[in-house]
This record gives C-alpha cells, sequence and structure tokens, in this order.
C-alpha cells in the first residue's frame, strides 16, 4: 500500500522556470488562435520556420545528452515547453520527435545514437509508430511483424496515429520479431517505400497518417536492440502519458481562457452570462481540475522515472489531466449556447484536442485500472 | 534564519518522539472531531489542558514574536510540528479560532496593548476566543449583519444576537462584526470590528443541539452589554475590511496561524483499511473494480490537495492565477472529507444505516459521526457555494452573482 502520508515535494529547477517562461512566450506569438485555424487548412503538416526555432532554441535535444549534442536535461524540462503549447494548440512534431530520441536513447545502438540523435537535435523530424489498427493501448500487442531475410528486415502490417509521417526524417516503429517486440529504425528513404495514408482524426491540428509496412525492408542494421525494447516501449509510453498530460494541462487552461472570456461579454436577460451560477461555478471547477491535474503534472515531471513512484505519479498525472481537459472543454462547448455547436467557435477545437490527449496512451480509466493494481 | 536538510530532519525527529510520548491515551470519550464539535465539559478541558502541554513544550505559535508568548522560531519549524501532529492524529489544538485567525489578526493589526493582552493567553488555551459573525438572518451575507453597537460615550452598548457560535460556552473573548452607524451608503460601510469580552452583564450563551445530535455550537443573545471603545480593532466604521482580513486567514488563504491542526481528517488510508475488512459477497470489498477505482480517485484528490500546497509556494508555477490554490484550499478540502466520509458508509453494506451506540455499528460509529460532521466545513467559514462566487469572481475575474 502507498503511504499516503508521505511528504509530497514537487522539484522544479531553474532551468524549468526559464524555459516555461521562454515557450509561454513562444507559444502565445507563435500560435494565436487562426494560427490554429490556418494550420488545419494548410497544406504542410506543420511550420517549417516555427520548428527550426524550436531547433536552435535547443529544445528538441533538452533531453538529449550533451555527448550527443543535446543540452542533457531530462523530461521534467520538456514538460514546461509542451503545456504552452498545448494551451496554445500547437501543432508540431515536437512531441513525436522527443519520442524518438527518448526511443533511441533507451534501446538505440550506438551507431544509431551517434547517428541520429546529432540530427534531432538540430531539428531532424521524428515521427513514432507504436500503435496498430486493433487500437489496443497495450503495446506490446503487435501484428506488425518483421522477418529476417539474408541481412535485411521484411516488415508487413499497418501502423496508425503516426503523425507527421510525411515530412519526417526517420520513424521508429514498432514490430514483432520472432515473436517479441522489436523496434525498427526507418530513414526517409525506407518511409518512401511504404505507404503513406492521411487519417482522418478528430484532432485537426495534428496531422497523422497511416503507415502501412507491407513490401517495405530495411537494412538489419537498423534493428534497435531487442533486449532493451520492451523497456524502451514501456518508457517511451510512459514519457508520452506525460507529455500528453502537459499537452492537456496546457490546454485546460487555455479552454478556460475561452470560457472566461465569453462569460464575461455575452449578455442574457439583460446580465452578463458570468453572473450565473450555473456557468460560474462548474467553470470553477473546471478551475479546480486543472489545478489539481497540473501539481501532479509537475510531481509526476519531477519523479520521472524513478520506479514505482513514478510510474504512479504518471499515471495519476495522465487520468487527472484527461478528465481536466474532459470537462473543461466540454462545458466551454455548452456555454457559447448556439455558437458553441458552430464550426468557428474555439470551443470545438480544445475539445478536439481534449479527446485526442485523452485517449492516446490510455485514458483515464485505463490509468486508474492500472493505478489500482499498482497500489491495492 | 535557514535550516539544513539534517538540521530539520533533526528537529523532525524531537518531534516524533516527543509526541510519541506525550500524546494523550484515549480518555474514554468519544472526542470532538474540530472546535466546531467540542459539546461538553471533559471534552472541553481534556483539550485544553492538551493545547497547553503542547505550548508549554514549545511547539506552538512557534514563529510568532516572543514578546507575546511565541517562540520567535522559522515557520518551517512549526509547519513540521503541525504534520506530525496530522501523522500521528493526536487530538487538534482547541482554540482554533485564536491560533488561527483571530491571533493572526491581532498581531496584524492590533495594538500593543492588544498584542500583549491576548496572544499568550491564546497560545495557553488559558483565553478561549470565540466567533461572532453570523446571525440568524445573515449568514452567507455577513456584510448584511445587524447586530447593533451603539455609541455612548467611550463604550458601546450591544443589542441583538450572533448564531452558531462554536466554543461560546467556553469564550472568554469574541472577535464580533456589529453595525455601529445605520443608514449608510452600503450595507459594508456601517460595520465595527471588535475584540470583546463575552462574560459580562447582557450577554448570553444558549446552546444549540447538532444534527448528530451532540452539542457544538450556540446562539449568542446581547442584551445592553456595554464594552469599551478600546475593543474596537481596525477604525470604527471599518470592520468590513477587518472581516475580510479575518476570513482569509480563517481559509488559510493568509499564512501566519499559530501551528498545530484544527480539525481531525479522516484520511484516505483509513477507508482504505475499511475496504480491506468490509465484505463485498464473501470477499473483501478491496477486490471489487468499482471500489478499487473509487479508491484511487480518493487517493488522488487526496494527493492533489499535498500537491497543490507544494505547488504553491513555486512562484513560477502559479504566475497565470496566483490565488488560485490558497483561495480554493477550504472548498477542495472540505468537499473531498464531505464525499470520502460518504464513500465510506457506502463500504459498509446494510449495516451502513448503524450509528454510535449500536454495538453493530463499525468502527463504533465513527464514519456515520464524521460524515455529518464534515458539513460543518462546507458550510461554516463561507459555505461551498459561496466560495464557488468567491473564486469564479475573485480568481477568474467572472461578472458578480
Ligand atoms: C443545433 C441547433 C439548432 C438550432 N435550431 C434553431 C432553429 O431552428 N431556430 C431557432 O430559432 N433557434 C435555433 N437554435 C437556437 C437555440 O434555441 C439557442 O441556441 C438557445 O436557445 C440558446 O441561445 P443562445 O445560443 O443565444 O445562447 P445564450 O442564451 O447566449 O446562452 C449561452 C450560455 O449561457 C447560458 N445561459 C443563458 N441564460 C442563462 C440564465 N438565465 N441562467 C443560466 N444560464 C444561462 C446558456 O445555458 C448557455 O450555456 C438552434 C440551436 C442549435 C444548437
Ligand atoms: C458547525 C458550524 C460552526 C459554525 N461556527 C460559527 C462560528 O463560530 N461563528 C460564526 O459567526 N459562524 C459560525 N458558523 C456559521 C457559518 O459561517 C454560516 O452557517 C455560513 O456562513 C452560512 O450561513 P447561513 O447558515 O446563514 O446559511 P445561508 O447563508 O442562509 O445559506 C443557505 C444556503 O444558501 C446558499 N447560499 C447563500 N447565499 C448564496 C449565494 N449568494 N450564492 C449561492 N448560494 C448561496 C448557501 O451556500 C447555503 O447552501 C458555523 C456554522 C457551522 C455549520
Amino acid at each position: 500500500m502507498l503511504d499516503t502520508n508521505k511528504k509530497l515535494t514537487i522539484t522544479f529547477s531553474e532551468e524549468q522556470e526559464q524555459l516555461l517562461d521562454i515557450a509561454t512566450s513562444f507559444a502565445r506569438d507563435k500560435f494565436p488562435m487562426d494560427k490554429a485555424r490556418a494550420r488545419i487548412a494548410a497544406a504542410e503538416d506543420f511550420d517549417r520556420a516555427i520548428w527550426s526555432e524550436m531547433a536552435s532554441l535547443g529544445w528538441l535535444g533538452i533531453a538529449v545528452p550533451e555527448e550527443f549534442g543535446g543540452s542533457g536535461l531530462g523530461l521534467a524540462e520538456v514538460v514546461t515547453i509542451a503545456e504552452p503549447l498545448g494551451r496554445n494548440l500547437a501543432g508540431t512534431p515536437f512531441v513525436s520527435t522527443t519520442l524518438v530520441a527518448q526511443a533511441l536513447l533507451k534501446a538505440g545502438t550506438s551507431a544509431q545514437k551517434q547517428e541520429w540523435l546529432p540530427k534531432i537535435c538540430e531539428g531532424a523530424i521524428g515521427a513514432l509508430a507504436i500503435v496498430e489498427p486493433h487500437g489496443d493501448w497495450n503495446l506490446a500487442h503487435l501484428e506488425a511483424k518483421a522477418t529476417e531475410a539474408g541481412d535485411t528486415l521484411a516488415l508487413s502490417g499497418t501502423k496508425t496515429f503516426v503523425t507527421d509521417a510525411a515530412s519526417a526524417d526517420l520513424a521508429i516503429v514498432s514490430v514483432s520479431l520472432g515473436g517479441k517486440p522489436a523496434l525498427v529504425l526507418l530513414d526517409k528513404a525506407a518511409l518512401g517505400k511504404a505507404v503513406l495514408e492521411r487519417e482522418t482524426v478528430i484532432d485537426e491540428t495534428r496531422r497523422s497518417y497511416r503507415l502501412k509496412l507491407d513490401g517495405v525492408s530495411v537494412p538489419k542494421a537498423n534493428l534497435l536492440d531487442q533486449a532493451a525494447t520492451v523497456a524502451a516501449l514501456s518508457h517511451v509510453d510512459a514519457a508520452a502519458c506525460l507529455l500528453l498530460a502537459a499537452e492537456a494541462c496546457g490546454g485546460t487552461s487555455g479552454v478556460i481562457d475561452v470560457i472566461v472570456e465569453y462569460l464575461k461579454t455575452r449578455k442574457q436577460f439583460d446580465r452578463y452570462i458570468g453572473s450565473y451560477q450555473a456557468l460560474k461555478h462548474p467553470t470553477v471547477d473546471a478551475l479546480l481540475a486543472l489545478e489539481a491535474a497540473r501539481s501532479h503534472l509537475y510531481y509526476a515531471a519531477g519523479v520521472f522515472g524513478q520506479g514505482e513512484e513514478g510510474e504512479i505519479a504518471m499515471r495519476m498525472a495522465k487520468a487527472l489531466s484527461s478528465d481536466a481537459i474532459a470537462f473543461a472543454s466540454d462545458r466551454a462547448i455548452q456555454f457559447h449556447g448556439g455558437f458553441g455547436f458552430t464550426y468557428d467557435c474555439d470551443a470545438q477545437l480544445f475539445r478536439r484536442r481534449g479527446v485526442w490527449c485523452e485517449v492516446q496512451h490510455g485514458d483515464a480509466a485505463y490509468h486508474r485500472r492500472k493505478l489500482a493494481d499498482l497500489i491495492f | 534564519m535557514s535550516l539544513t536538510t539534517q538540521e530539520l530532519d533533526e528537529f523532525r525527529k524531537g518531534v516524533r518522539a516527543w509526541f510519541e510520548e506525550n500524546k494523550p491515551a484515549d480518555p474514554g470519550f468519544l472526542l470532538p472531531l474540530s472546535f466546531m464539535e467540542v459539546g461538553t465539559d471533559e471534552q472541553f478541558y481534556f483539550l485544553r489542558d492538551w493545547q497547553r502541554k503542547v505550548y508549554e513544550a514549545g511547539y506552538l505559535g512557534m514563529a510568532w514574536p516572543k514578546e507575546y508568548g511565541g517562540h520567535g522560531k522559522p515557520q518551517a519549524l512549526q509547519d513540521i510540528v503541525t504534520r506530525e501532529m496530522i501523522r500521528q492524529k493526536v487530538p487538534f489544538m482547541t482554540n482554533t479560532i485564536g491560533l488561527n485567525w483571530a491571533g493572526p489578526l491581532i498581531l496584524n493589526m492590533g495594538s500593543e496593548e492588544q498584542k500583549k493582552a491576548y496572544i499568550p493567553g491564546i497560545l495557553s488555551a488559558e483565553d478561549i476566543w470565540c466567533q461572532g459573525f453570523s446571525e440568524p438572518d445573515h449568514g452567507s451575507d455577513l456584510g448584511n449583519a445587524q447586530l447593533k453597537a451603539t455609541r455612548d460615550g467611550n463604550e458601546f452598548v450591544l443589542n441583538g444576537s450572533k448564531i452558531w457560535t462554536s466554543l461560546g460556552r467556553h469564550a472568554k473573548y469574541m472577535i464580533l462584526l456589529a453595525r455601529t452607524k445605520q443608514n449608510t451608503n452600503n450595507k459594508y460601510e456601517g460595520l465595527s470590528f471588535f475584540l470583546i469580552p463575552m462574560r459580562i452583564p447582557g450577554i448570553e450563551v444558549v446552546p444549540i443541539r447538532k444534527l448528530t445530535g451532540e452539542y457544538g455550537f450556540n446562539q449568542t443573545f446581547f442584551t445592553d452589554a456595554r464594552i469599551s471603545e478600546s475593543c474596537l480593532i481596525g477604525k470604527e466604521g471599518e470592520g468590513w475590511q477587518v472581516a475580510m482580513a479575518t476570513l482569509a486567514f480563517e481559509r488559510g488563504a493568509v499564512g501566519g496561524q499559530a501551528g498545530g491542526h484544527a480539525m481531525m481528517s479522516r484520511e484516505v488510508a483509513e477507508v482504505v483499511a475499511l475496504a480491506q475488512t468490509a465484505q463485498r459477497a464473501g470477499r473483501p470489498a478491496i477486490e471489487d473494480p468499482t471500489i478499487r477505482d473509487r479508491l484511487v480517485q480518493f487517493i488522488m484528490e487526496e494527493r492533489s490537495m499535498m500537491l497543490n500546497s507544494a505547488r504553491s509556494k513555486i512562484k513560477a508555477l502559479n504566475a497565470d492565477r496566483p490565488f488560485s490554490i490558497p483561495m480554493s484550499s477550504k472548498l477542495v478540502g472540505s468537499e473531498y472529507q464531505r464525499r470520502m466520509n460518504q464513500f465510506a458508509l457506502s463500504l459498509q453494506g446494510a449495516n451502513a444505516a448503524y450509528y454510535v451506540g449500536d454495538d453493530l455499528a463499525y468502527e463504533r460509529g465513527q464514519w456515520q459521526r464524521s460524515y455529518f460532521n464534515s458539513f460543518s466545513a462546507t458550510i461554516g467559514g463561507g459555505t461551498s457555494e459561496i466560495q464557488h462566487n468567491i473564486i469564479g469572481e475573485r480568481v477568474l475575474g467572472l461578472p458578480k452573482s
């Protein structure tokens, strides 16, 4: 049983403070709400100019050791960037690229790390292909396959929710090899041989692709260390949860601003609708849910990777942030009345983002179930 | 003065040992769960002796100034003591109003004389304080308080009634919000704030029975009760501002309290233990997936409060809405307690319908009693609905209701 009496502390470093500050202004300047809408219609997967700026700020190498060109910090620092980006509904390959680097760090061969990590730090785009059409949150449930054929691995099967794959310089793909999970690196050439189909996803600020592997083969040297793969997958899963929690907290904060703005300006019955407690009190509840989720998020960031405590904290952050954004963005639609039902109202953008954050890498109930098994 | 981790750890060890050795044995009667539930004399004297003992050991008012009976030490030490008291579930500090809001208020804006006169007795529990804010017709609408304080030379004459006066029967002093001027432009202007003696002619305290069947709060009647003008704190006519400052201390939105805990809160670990012994279809309730899910939610909530408090100390993580966490802690904590107690009943099967006094009641009916008592915090000190209004208006900037 968990020691519920243990004093919990949140560590927040000077680096985190600086990054949070810079990322908050950056996100506000670069991703105003009209940008999110423009991106939905844009041809490019994301804005290359902004991406280069993010790379030159060093954000892609934050959690990469210095020997590979990164700054040697950790995911706790990445959280401080993901949160403000989420608040402004930024659509960038920041999270997927970070996760690809994490996969390489955990299971990449030294040649793969030497080759790819410095490139990632400089702005190479990484796509993560670890989800499959069955939609199971258990990442070890693999139907995509690799079979050895001489010096190459022949791949087959389909991966889903591969964001920004069309622009990616490399992808990390999970497959089963000899009945066990394996990770394979696909460079641009290999990706070119695969079939990429644009997916229609609920969060239109994201560019998501289906990656069909049939007929693709890669040199065996592109296999990551299979002995480290199970651990790497679970690390990437946990890191994804942490960063999704950060995006969800950011999104919750953003949508609360949207609600408050409307409640302060819209009048009905000659009164601002924010004066009605039927709207005011649930808006406060959304704020309380945000504060709780955010406290869990920064705690989880601080203890990330630290055994069972790290896992418990990460799952709690994911569960609570999922519920927080669900509630806030759902109420945002309702509180805008007829306008809330329109495509023009920003509430739907946040609701769509919310659903994405909730259901990727396990929803709240899934993580609570895992927590129960960890705790009791 | 800043202390090293090692010094803090040393200190904690000493504190732990002291409370282990000195915490009172079970008195053989039910103890109240907070200052709002002190119903009998035996409960009161027991708790008062305990507070005095803690104070004399140097563990209360540690960060309050020495010249008024405090110990002039860093707040961090007091925080360690308070946490340890909660951890060991020792009885709470019964002079809650004095320690947590009347005292800080006096230290903050009282005259030198008032500080000298009142602070030492607050710490030693020699002088119990009560609070005269609510009236029968004006509770949430505190600014509409109508108890009259009519000036007569250098005295005021009090007429009217205050209600829900916790600790009223034992109190030597009261913080009182009264109306010194009628027909003002707005309801707030005519109010003044007093520190008054309770044991004077014209004040009568009548106990009121609570929903649990026990006693705890009172109605206080004032009939031509005379007090000196030196009882004023803050200026005449500026009582509303003083009342607001008091409420900020009371709700924990502002620090400066003497320390020690004020309430025997139930903890999720106790509910988990209950779920381990309670049965569902012949199996421990804790094996039921729906119950596990609820328990996990309560564990997360309990951690939320701890983590909110940790995060509230990191300025950069509160940049958007700096008062959000401190202003919501009372609401979050009290509603959590209420729901968790309610859930604890639901674990007890049909026997949840027993109450204190029946030998088949689970843990002597403690949960039923603490569930009822949990409403003291969702209503007292400003109801949860009022807290929602305050947070909506002051933190989010929403228009007034
Ligand atoms: C799909 C759809 C189809 C529609 N079709 C038609 C149609 O064919 N013809 C037509 O005439 N109308 C139609 N409507 C309009 C619908 O009736 C209005 O949207 C609805 O009455 C709300 O008014 P509003 O949009 O102005 O929101 P508002 O009145 O501005 O409300 C905004 C928010 O404030 C809340 N609110 C407002 N006043 C109060 C109050 N006093 N107390 C508490 N909360 C309050 C509301 O509940 C809401 O959450 C349609 C709406 C939708 C969504
Ligand atoms: C155990 C206990 C101990 C107490 N001890 C003391 C004490 O020592 N000294 C003291 O002065 N007072 C004390 N109180 C009183 C307490 O502060 C009041 O009960 C509280 O402020 C509510 O006032 P009321 O009882 O008049 O309820 P009302 O104000 O009449 O409220 C009734 C209901 O209406 C709701 N309501 C009222 N106004 C609004 C609004 N604007 N918006 C939405 N909902 C609203 C309330 O939330 C509540 O649910 C105590 C109360 C309790 C329960």
